[in-house]
């Protein structure tokens, strides 16, 4: 496991690159498939709206997925992730359209610890809500 | 209605290997836009020390929720499946899941809370390889929204 950043070049604030994530409702169709969650809240419009959401909406773990993005680009190895939290705060509405929507991920060095980790904080936006809450990683760096 | 406290501390049988595939986790690593080589070259991966392919880091969650399932529709615990939304979830990975794992599963119900008549319920997944080694371990908390007044 070898990261591609080392723990004495990051400080306490240091960010990472941040990134924007399109989903579409062709995403949320790829992703049903590929993990095996095949809630039709995740590409039923109609039976989204029975159940009392606006539209259908992406999974969180597809959200969760997305935002450690930040974190693997960042150490070029994803085996570097020691740990990975999330707390699903607000859905991410995906209209049926060509655009659909978009998440937004920033995420900084919050803290130092031991045995060369850092914890790393992430916050996801879309729509202007914040979709993440208490999302954070533990990173071991070179 | 509150969920049975008696199920804290319940756990359910390991569940039958699952075996983590190259092609599932390629095909995991497209449907997330992930396009490190590593999820898909084992070369790449072996420039970082890895054996083989390794999984992106929440791939583990389409085995530990499956064995999940097996709980939450414990007709026993009497959770009402259909109001269910995932509140949180967390990993702490040993290593990262990789191509030729066979992975099973142990799920333990660490939780169970009633709050303004929302059902909570944290599930413990720990995940081990055939060798019997801790790979990860995967969080879970489920709320079982409140049903509307009639």
């Amino acid at each position: 496991m070898t990261a591609k950043i080392a723990y004495d070049d990051v400080e306490v604030g240091t960010e990472l690159p941040a990134q924007t994530f399109p989903v579409t409702r062709e995403s949320l169709v790829r992703y049903a498939g590929a993990s095996g969650d095949f809630n039709p809240i995740h590409w039923n419009e109609k039976f989204a709206k029975e159940v009392g959401l606006p539209d259908v909406i992406a999974h969180g773990m597809f959200t969760m997925a997305e935002a450690i993005r930040v974190v693997t680009d960042w150490t070029g190895d994803p085996g570097a992730i020691v740990e990975y939290g999330v707390r699903f705060t607000k859905p991410v509405v995906v209209p049926n359209d060509d655009s659909g929507a978009e998440i937004e991920v920033g995420a900084k060095v919050a803290a130092k610890l031991d045995d060369n980790t850092v914890r790393v904080d992430l916050t996801a936006r879309s729509a202007g809500q914040k979709v993440l809450g208490m999302s954070r990683a533990i990173v071991r760096l070179a | 209605m509150a969920l049975d406290q008696s199920f804290v501390g319940r756990t359910y049988p390991p569940t039958a290997p699952y075996e983590v595939g190259r092609e599932k986790i390629r095909e995991f690593a497209e449907a997330v836009g992930e396009s490190n080589p590593v999820y898909t070259d084992p070369e790449a991966a072996k420039e970082f020390g890895h054996p083989d392919v390794i999984a992106p880091p929440t791939f583990v969650f389409s085995i530990t929720f499956r064995d999940a399932g097996q709980v939450v529709r414990d007709p026993q615990l009497g959770l009402d499946y259909s109001r269910v939304v995932h509140g949180d979830q967390k990993f702490a990975y040993s290593r990262p899941v990789r191509a030729g794992d066979r992975l099973t599963v142990t799920s333990t119900i660490e939780a169970v809370k009633s709050m303004a008549g929302n059902d909570i319920l944290d599930i413990r997944g720990e995940v081990h390889d055939e060798a019997g080694e801790h790979v990860v371990t995967a969080w879970t908390k489920l709320v079982a929204r409140a049903a509307e007044e009639a």
